[in-house]
């Protein structure tokens, strides 16, 4: 019944732990963003992709003067770089035309507002990098090795490493350093951190600025395996920000869990709920082969629906009611 | 020329028809649904699929295919009830990508992504339709058709949301926690409301696919849902007529380019305008063009009705 | 008769004893008056009799029926209405609209029969009857409060006073037995407190108990037949206002131990 080895499964695991970093990483600037404005931010996917393309134009250029491996790799660096240097800027400048002059609004406002900024986004960079999908060559031989019968790529390696390097800097920053307190000051109560003498303004600018350049850092490494488009913004935004609801939307523990959690669960859990179908087909007498791949895309909006009936506020998530 | 002006003036009713229903979930519930154009699409399958294996009269597939569309409303509309504004976005978006993914996979009832193309024209009564390349005759019922759908939904909009119901909606959007202590039973309204805008946006759907006579996923995308809110969003939430304004203005907007082939416009231009309105509206006039109607109660009560009992 | 009768109520948010087994009741036709210091749970206690929030255990009687844990809007049909700390009106309807509101399920009993959905569906071909004894009912509160000429104003732009009285004017649109009042003096002036007083006996004059929750000591004392008082979620003194005012349990949990 259960033709499933534990090569597979563990093959399912080093997937989804790359996958769940990726949307992790993404997620993050979801959190950020929502914990201290209350507001879910529509363009963050599009920031996303805009780093992405930036990163891969740049290191193109770069590399066709490239003239060794060595080179190819900083040249990689430097790319990667740039793409979040520039994300945070773009983060930081939509920030202050589109939603600052919202931030007293409606709560429909700000949030129509970053739908049109990530139409505008789309369109835009179709029309400057093309509706053509886009291939990162891999700066590096990405040749997997075998290791107990799994094949792990050293982009695996790469992106694993980097998302927890990245998070735990984050942690850190958010944890043990000023500025960090004041960001968590300033998400549980804006108006008393203003008060307090906190610059709101630039803790806001500053976070947009943060969870930009690590989306721009986790396109760049989601494009390496897979493609970048001009529409990967929309889906994988979607599907980070369902992990950051996951988590528990304005956590960034629940973000990193999230992340994980949904990436696990678009490979491990998918496969599994795969040989329960085939299963319960052979059951009734029929027998298929599987089930079509581009299903996987519903378990992250299954789950965001099973959570939002079970636990709104996600798993870390804390109850805030509104005060009658 | 002739030709390009009532297919546009088509398309002008069909998203009049969607975004009066749209409006009445975001625009005077205040519930932001993103997944309009899949409530659209349900219908729109619905006819075509059921067209295409049975011989039914339209006018019975056309309800069939609101009933259905307005089931799946009611299917959003109840797991959402507790979210706020942001999150009950997310949430249809979700949903609007499930039935999309849906669509695309379920190849034995949908034909996957390649769509249908082979759907038979409409029979009305007995009555066979030509299909709208029969010549300008043809094209003409068919806006004459849509039309009456078109001024039936108004009238049926208009008239509920002039009424204690549309009351409770904007009450419900205004503040939820006054309305249900105003004795409004929240959910059944919120509930109502996506199963009725629903139902319409499933008509919509239906005439969409008897005219055309080819559908694929991808006439259902977000980026109409979209579209369908930036009419809403134009023209002034929760005003009807507005949204017939928004539609006029957009809708024309978007479709002339496309169909006079105008070569250096790419068709990612229309969509820069669609987000531009969207911030630039929100920013500087959120309320709209028109903005909200204050009800003349002096106009609505004037005419004495025809049950009227003496008190 | 007791209209309102609480059993060991207790509600609590998390570790926070927020009710802690209140055992109150309030006559018909009286004006009670509910004080305390800053977050004794004045409000929790409100929200958890209106239904807006659900106790941890007790329970709530009206008119010897058990409405504990039943929902806001059934509760309010009953015949409980309330008013609200922060003004809750409906900002972007006009004046008379957010009085028609109050209206709302009144008119589903409209009589042409006795079953509800199909005077729904009567309605439906029949909105001008209903809309014209909406308005006519909506109309007379409007009078009654005196704002008649305001019926056409957005809610937003009234006065402060003024829309303090709007939402009184809406509650009492659902012709309660009860109605309970959040604060209804705070942000007025002395003035505009004297008004408020003559209106609560007023609307107390026309049969309608009052449960209101207070700061001003001298609202309270002069209109309150009887008052209870909270503190930390309990109930720590219940009599006249006479008594409260001497109470030395009540004198220490606003002004402290005389050391």
């Amino acid at each position: 019944m259960f033709n499933l080895s534990l090569q597979e499964l563990l093959q399912h695991l080093i997937n989804g732990l790359t996958l769940g970093a990726i949307y992790a990483l993404i997620a993050l600037g979801y959190t950020m963003v929502y914990g201290i404005l209350k507001f879910i931010n529509f363009a963050h996917g599009e920031i996303l992709m805009v780093g992405t393309f930036i990163s891969l134009a740049v290191y193109n250029v770069l590399c066709s003067t490239a003239t060794s491996g060595m080179m190819i790799i900083v040249f990689f660096i430097i790319s990667i770089i740039i793409a979040m240097i520039s994300s945070g800027l773009l983060g930081v400048v939509i920030e202050k035309i589109a939603y600052k002059p919202l931030r007293n609004a409606s709560r429909l406002a700000p949030l129509l507002s970053a739908i049109g900024v990530s139409i505008i986004l789309t369109n835009l960079a179709q029309i400057i990098f093309g509706t053509k999908d886009q291939r990162f060559a891999y700066p590096y031989n990405n040749d997997p090795f075998n290791l107990f019968g799994i094949s792990i790529t050293p982009t695996h390696i790469l992106t694993i490493i980097v998302s927890l390097f990245l998070m735990v800097i984050l942690k850190f920053f958010i944890d043990k350093t000023k500025l960090g307190k004041a960001m968590r000051a300033t998400s549980e109560n804006k108006r008393i951190a203003a008060l307090m003498g906190i610059n709101v303004d630039f803790i806001v600018s500053l976070t947009f600025a943060i969870g930009s350049s690590l989306a721009a850092v986790a396109g760049i490494l989601y494009a390496l395996d897979y493609k970048a488009k001009s529409t990967m913004g929309l889906l994988i935004g979607l599907k980070a920000f369902i992990a950051a609801v996951i988590g528990g939307i304005g956590n960034i523990t629940g973000a990193m869990l999230g992340g994980l959690l949904l990436g696990l669960l678009e490979t491990i859990g998918f496969r599994l709920f795969e040989i329960l179908v085939v299963s319960i087909y052979s059951i009734f007498g029929k027998s298929i082969t599987g089930i079509p791949l581009g299903l996987k895309h519903m378990v992250a909006f299954s789950m965001l629906i099973l959570i939002l009936l079970i636990k709104p506020s996600g798993i870390l998530g804390k109850n805030v009611r509104e005060k009658v | 020329m002739l030709n390009l002006l009532i297919i546009v003036l088509i398309y002008i009713c069909l998203f009049c028809i969607l975004s009066l229903s749209l409006n009445l979930i975001a625009g005077y519930t205040g519930l932001l649904s993103l997944c309009h154009a899949s409530f659209m699409s349900i219908g729109a399958y619905t006819t075509a699929i059921i067209m295409t294996k049975f011989n039914a009269d339209f006018l019975l597939v056309l309800l069939l295919s609101g009933i259905l569309a307005s089931f799946f409303g009611i299917i959003i509309g109840l797991p959402t009830l507790r979210l706020k504004g942001d999150y009950l976005a997310i949430a249809t978006l979700g949903f609007g990508e499930i039935v999309v993914n849906i669509i695309i996979n379920w190849e034995s009832l949908t034909r996957g992504a390649r769509g249908i193309h082979d759907i038979p024209t409409a029979k009305i009564f007995n009555y066979r339709l030509m299909p709208k390349d029969a010549g300008i005759l043809s094209k003409v019922i068919y806006f004459l058709l849509i039309l009456i759908f078109l001024v039936l939904t108004y009238a049926f909009i208009s008239k509920i949301i002039k009424s204690r119901f549309g009351r409770a909606l904007e009450a419900i959007r205004e503040d939820e926690i006054a309305a249900v202590s105003m004795g409004i039973n929240i959910t059944k309204y919120k509930v109502f409301s996506f199963a009725i805008g629903a139902f319409f946006a499933g008509i919509a759907g239906s005439l969409f696919s008897i005219y055309f006579l080819s559908i694929s996923p991808g006439n259902f995308t977000f980026n109409i849902s979209i579209m369908i809110l930036c009419i809403v969003v134009l023209g002034g939430m929760g005003n009807n007529f507005a949204s017939i304004l928004g539609a006029l203005i957009v809708v024309p907007a978007y479709y002339i380019p496309q169909l006079l082939n105008i070569p250096f416009i790419p068709p990612q231009f229309n969509q820069i305008i669609f987000g531009l309105i969207l911030v630039l509206m929100m920013i500087f006039r959120p309320q709209g063009l028109l903005g909200r109607k204050k009800p003349d109660f002096e106009r609505i009560i004037k005419r004495k009705s025809f049950f009227i009992r003496s008190r | 008769m007791t209209l309102i009768y609480t059993k060991k109520l207790r509600k609590e948010f998390g570790g926070v004893v927020a009710l802690d087994d209140v055992d109150l009741c309030i006559e018909k036709g009286s004006i009670t008056g509910l004080i305390g210091p800053n977050g004794a749970g004045k409000t929790t206690l409100f929200n958890n009799i209106t239904g807006l929030d659900k106790p941890t255990s007790g329970m709530v009687f009206f008119n010897e029926k058990n409405i504990t844990g039943v929902s806001p809007y059934k509760i309010t049909r009953c015949g409980i209405a309330r008013t609200f700390q922060n003004i809750r009106l409906f900002k972007e309807m006009t004046v008379l609209e957010n009085i028609m509101i109050g209206r709302h399920f009144k008119s589903s009993h409209i009589s042409f029969s006795n079953n509800r959905s199909l005077n729904a569906l009567i309605g439906f071909f029949n909105i001008k009857k209903e809309e014209n004894d909406i308005y006519r009912t909506s109309k007379k509160w409007l009078s009654f409060f005196n704002l008649d000429n305001f019926h056409d104003e957005l809610a937003k732009n009234l006065p402060y006073g003024r829309q303090k009285e709007l939402e009184i004017a809406r509650a009492l649109a659902t012709d309660p037995e009860i109605l309970f009042l959040d604060e209804p003096a705070a942000g007025l002036n002395p003035k505009e407190t004297d008004e408020l007083m003559k209106l609560i006996t007023k609307i107390n004059e026309l049969g309608i108990t009052i449960f209101l929750i207070e700061h001003d000591m001298k609202l309270i004392m002069n209109i309150s037949q009887k008052v209870i008082v909270l503190n930390y979620g309990k109930k720590i003194a219940e009599g006249t206002p006479n008594k409260i005012q001497n109470d030395p349990v009540v004198i220490e949990a606003y002004l402290g131990k005389e050391e």
